[in-house]
């Protein structure tokens, strides 16, 4: 059973082969049981989820079922949830009871009628590449525990591909759904920025966050990303568009497609091996009736610098609310207000978390702002132009995730630049604000590889059945991390 | 203090009329209890976004349009970063680079009577942003309070070119302001409550000097004598110290009123750097051509519209018709009391709302609002002076009882207390006959050749009559009995 799509899943709640409530208690089970190992979870409330299997249960038996309720999933804690401690993986945080639901939240709970197994570790506040950065310990990957699982959706990933959960919510911000996804062997949707309402999760980089879905494959992802998605009048930036299903293209054929690569994406700085298998994947498109071109991202080698100044300076600003005063850490002495907004900031952030603040403060003050902030977003805009030129020539494009698989627990923890480039192929896609995939595609050292794939603005529809396409015709997803 | 000139230069917070926050949708009404009036946004909760309310806008298109400035189609709200507690999320929001309205003009009428001037003011910008809390230092056993009510109160800052040249012309500027925004219904114009407060830039230079000098700015003046109080002492500061040799340094000032002096709040050296950027919860405010026509079409009629029409339609002074358009209340009156006593009679109608009306209200401390005589009773007081049935002296005893409450009308007090002015030419000549014959003394003086005799004898007719006889009849009469 843990093993099972979304779909089984589903089919089988619909047949009563299994409640919702004993569906989740396996799932409860086996979290007790590898979390230990893990640290996938930072939060699992047992009588909570088996209230919300009850209630799931009740909806199944009165016929008032959606597709997908009573499969429980794992949330990101970065999500608000009602009554559920959400931490953001900060010490900042890590006595806040959210009085509140995100509306993604909201949107799969209270409306799909899917069970929450409980909140997920991630990096402090989404900042990481690897999962290091959690105040509750890093994550391990179920692959290889000794190596990360990536960031900053690590836990998600990592539940995932140990089958804690069928599937998990993440957040992307400059990769965070889908280098984990890649590293985890997941199949991962940063959607098209602000197709997935932002209320309710913790703010990074605003203009940058988007939620998505993190699970065994396209089809999965799909199902899941249909209770997320819909214009939200408490977020500003949320799209008022029809809503789609997800699902419904999910068959055609891929004849004609024209897959782009950009050369930036295929030089130097890649792993070989994981190139390798990014190649073979892209042959095997081929193979599907695909065509590739290769097309240029100029700009690309650009976007790690102007993300590292435009995410920051969002953050600075955004994390400026945890300030001891109304809710979450507050030093313990001070002797004056000045006081306690320093030693609650300097005891309350990790470090990854203060340097980026430090950034963000740094790159809007007096007299650097031109320099370093609008400079950005000038860079910003050539690199969004620069896939509107390249999609002229193409319908999706592909390269690797992450130049590397997963790397060793310790082993980029103090060199950031080195960290920050492990992002180098996905920052650009949120700087643009396009969707963007990551699918399993292979193997190095027992390792996964991830295979990035790009849409244009809103072709979520037509990044998943690219890769459901793809996952019918390969059983990279299907393969499962030796862990008991 | 001849040889210097004063410069002023004023910003005003009016808080806008609006029934929800400016980004939530709290209540904005006073006088709740604290933080009973302050929503997951107001107190920027883990997560929380900000909306902005269109009728926050509308008030800003309203004002643009009613100072003749214009109304900026892109405007962009940027976050104003700084910690305070009584600003929940580190950061105002606030609009800086891009303000909603550009320019525009007040004009003004500086003094009174015979040395009354016009003036007219340029705006700078007027830009929406959203108001703080309230820190409260008293009760706490030696802690603050925070009381987060007013805190997305929506503000519009109004900023002045530094045209005035007195305190005087600051005090006539920030009261027509005070009037517009009333009159335009954006603001409810209540200085105690906060509604409406002003900062006043100050600087002297050498008559003749084209620059500038050094400027302080007196923050938070909440009532037009404080303003007074604080520029006439501020500008006496600074020609002294400029006179003893000392520089003015670039500060920000409290204004004592215990004390009457201003006093160093910061130096220009401890200003904030807020590292202004433009928020990115929030898309750029676009106003098009349709929404700023309605508006327009839903506007009143302007007080500088409104004064032309009064000296075009009724043939007042320009002094008339911009003292009778000074506020809304007094500009109904006054058009209330016309409505009913007749164009013909405007002119008498205009005297007794800016004089005889003014003073008496001023002497009991009241507004026109609540004017114990009504614009109709005084118009039916000017009817009977309009067809001479009382003199104008008598119309005073009459206003007084109205005033009193001695009678529902004019008409009724005339009546009951036989005011009717003496027309009967008989009845006055036989007046007139025995004040000639009872006063030689001064007949002779007058054929003498003195002409006060003419107002004595005038008088004594008066007094015989009991100030009833009709005043000309009197004068023609004493003149043709005099002259034969």
């Amino acid at each position: 059973m843990i093993n099972k799509s979304l779909k089984q899943l589903s089919q089988a709640l619909a047949a009563k082969q299994i409640s919702s409530v004993e569906l989740s208690t396996l799932f409860l089970d086996r979290i007790e049981r590898l979390n230990p190992t893990l640290n996938a979870f930072v939060t699992v409330n047992r009588e909570k989820s088996l209230k919300m299997a009850l209630a799931a249960d009740a909806r199944i038996a009165a016929g008032t079922a959606g597709p997908l309720t009573g499969i429980p999933i794992a949330q990101k804690d970065i999500f608000c949830a009602e009554g559920w401690t959400t931490t953001c993986g900060s010490k900042m945080l890590a006595n806040f009871i959210s009085p509140y639901d995100a509306t993604v939240i909201h949107k799969m709970h209270a409306e799909a009628g899917l069970v929450s197994l409980g909140k997920t570790n991630m990096d402090e506040f989404a900042m990481g590449s690897s999962n290091e950065t959690s105040f509750f310990g890093p994550v391990r990957n179920p692959w290889d525990t000794s190596r990360v699982p990536g960031g900053s959706s690590g836990g998600s990933a990592a539940a995932v591909a140990a089958r804690l959960a069928p599937a998990a919510t993440g957040t992307d911000t400059g990769g965070s759904i889908r280098q984990p996804a890649a590293l985890c062997n997941l199949t991962g949707l940063k959607p098209t920025y602000g197709v997935v309402s932002r209320y309710g999760m913790i703010a990074f980089a605003s203009s940058l966050d988007q939620g998505g879905p993190m699970a065994a494959s396209a089809e999965d992802c799909a199902l899941l990303l249909n209770t997320m998605v819909g214009f939200d009048e408490r977020d500003s930036t949320s799209l008022d568009r029809p809503v789609e299903d997800y699902t419904r293209d999910l068959d055609k054929p891929l004849n004609g497609l024209r897959i782009g690569l950009p050369k930036e994406f295929f030089g130097e700085g890649c792993d070989a091996e994981v190139m390798a298998a990014v190649r073979a994947a892209i042959a095997e498109y081929e193979k599907l009736g695909a065509t590739t071109v290769e097309v240029s991202l100029p700009n690309s080698h650009l976007s790690v610098p102007a993300y590292y100044v435009i995410a920051p300076a969002e953050a600075s600003s955004n994390l400026s609310r945890f300030d001891g005063a109304r809710y979450g850490y507050r030093a313990p002495d001070y002797d004056n207000l000045e006081q306690m907004y320093e030693k609650t900031r300097a005891q309350g952030f990790g470090a990854e978390v203060k340097r980026r603040i430090m950034i963000g403060a740094y790159v809007l003050s007096h007299g650097y702002y031109d320099a370093y902030y609008l400079q950005a977003q000038r860079i910003r805009r050539l690199i969004a132009n620069d896939f509107v030129e390249a999609f002229k020539h193409c319908d999706v494009i592909m390269g690797p995730t992450s130049p590397t698989t997963a790397f060793k627990l310790g082993e980029k923890a103090a060199d950031p630049v080195q960290m920050y480039l492990s992002d180098i192929y996905t920052i650009a896609v949120n700087l643009a604000g396009l969707p963007g995939m990551s699918i399993p595609c292979g193997f190095v050292g027992g390792l996964p590889v991830g295979l990035q794939l790009i849409g244009n603005y809103f072709a979520e529809g037509a990044l998943l059945n690219v890769a459901h396409r793809y996952q019918l015709a390969t059983d990279w997803h299907q393969r499962r991390a030796a862990i008991e | 203090m001849n040889q210097w000139e004063v410069v002023i230069g004023i910003e005003t917070h009016a808080q806008l009329a609006t029934v929800s926050k400016i980004f939530s949708g709290a209540s904005t009404a006073f006088g709740a209890e604290p933080n009973t009036q302050a929503c997951a946004v107001d107190l920027a909760l883990p997560g929380v976004l900000p909306v902005l309310n269109k009728k926050a806008v509308e008030c800003a298109i309203r004002f643009g349009l009613a100072i003749g400035a214009e109304v900026a189609q892109k405007s962009v709200f940027a976050r104003k970063n700084y910690f305070y507690p009584d600003l929940p999320k580190g950061y105002q929001i606030s609009q800086m680079d891009l303000p909603v309205v550009v320019g525009g003009n007040i004009t003004l009428q500086v003094g009174q009577g015979d040395k009354a001037y016009e003036k007219v003011v340029r705006l700078t910008r007027a830009h929406l942003e959203e108001d703080a809390g309230k820190s409260l230092h008293e009760d706490f056993q030696g802690k603050s309070g925070i009381d987060l009510n007013r805190a997305g109160t929506p503000l519009l800052e109004i900023v002045s070119e530094p045209d005035m040249r007195s305190s005087d012309e600051a005090v006539a500027y920030a009261k027509a302001l005070h009037a517009l925004v009333q009159w335009i219904g954006i603001c409810d114009g209540n200085m105690q409550e906060g509604s409406f407060r002003c900062d006043a830039n100050v600087s002297v230079r050498p008559k003749g000097q084209v620059e500038f000098g050094t400027r302080r700015e007196i923050k938070n003046l909440n009532s037009f004598r404080f303003l007074k109080e604080a520029i006439d002492f501020e500008v006496q500061w600074q020609i002294n110290e400029i006179e003893e040799g000392r520089r003015i340094q670039q500060a920000t000032v409290l204004f004592d009123p215990d004390s009457g002096e201003t006093r160093m709040m910061r130096s220009k050296e401890d200003a904030h750097d807020y590292r202004y950027f433009p928020d990115p919860d929030l898309l750029p405010l676009v106003i098009s051509s349709d929404w700023i026509a309605r508006v327009q079409g839903e506007l009143p009629e302007l007080p500088g519209q409104m004064r032309e029409r009064f000296v075009s339609e009724f043939g007042l002074s320009n002094y008339d018709a911009t003292t009778l358009t000074a506020n809304s209340e007094i500009a109904a009156f006054f058009q209330s009391t016309v409505a009913i006593a007749g164009k013909q009679n405007a002119k008498p109608c205009a005297n007794w709302v800016m004089v005889d009306l003014a003073a008496r209200l001023n002497k009991d401390g009241r507004e026109i609002a609540e004017s114990p005589v009504s614009a109709a009773q005084l118009a039916g007081l000017i009817l009977r002076i309009a067809d001479n049935t009382i003199s104008n002296n008598i119309a005073k005893k009459v206003f007084e009882a109205l005033w009193n409450g001695d009678g529902a009308t004019a008409d009724e007090i005339i009546d009951k207390q036989g005011l009717k002015q003496i027309t009967d030419s008989g009845a006055i000549e036989s007046l007139v006959d025995e004040v000639l014959a009872a006063n030689p003394a001064n007949v002779a003086e007058f054929k003498a050749g003195k002409e006060k005799a003419f107002n004595a004898l005038v008088g004594q007719v008066m007094k015989a009559a009991k100030g009833k006889a009709n005043p000309q009849q009197v004068n023609d009469l004493l003149k043709q009995k005099l002259a034969s």
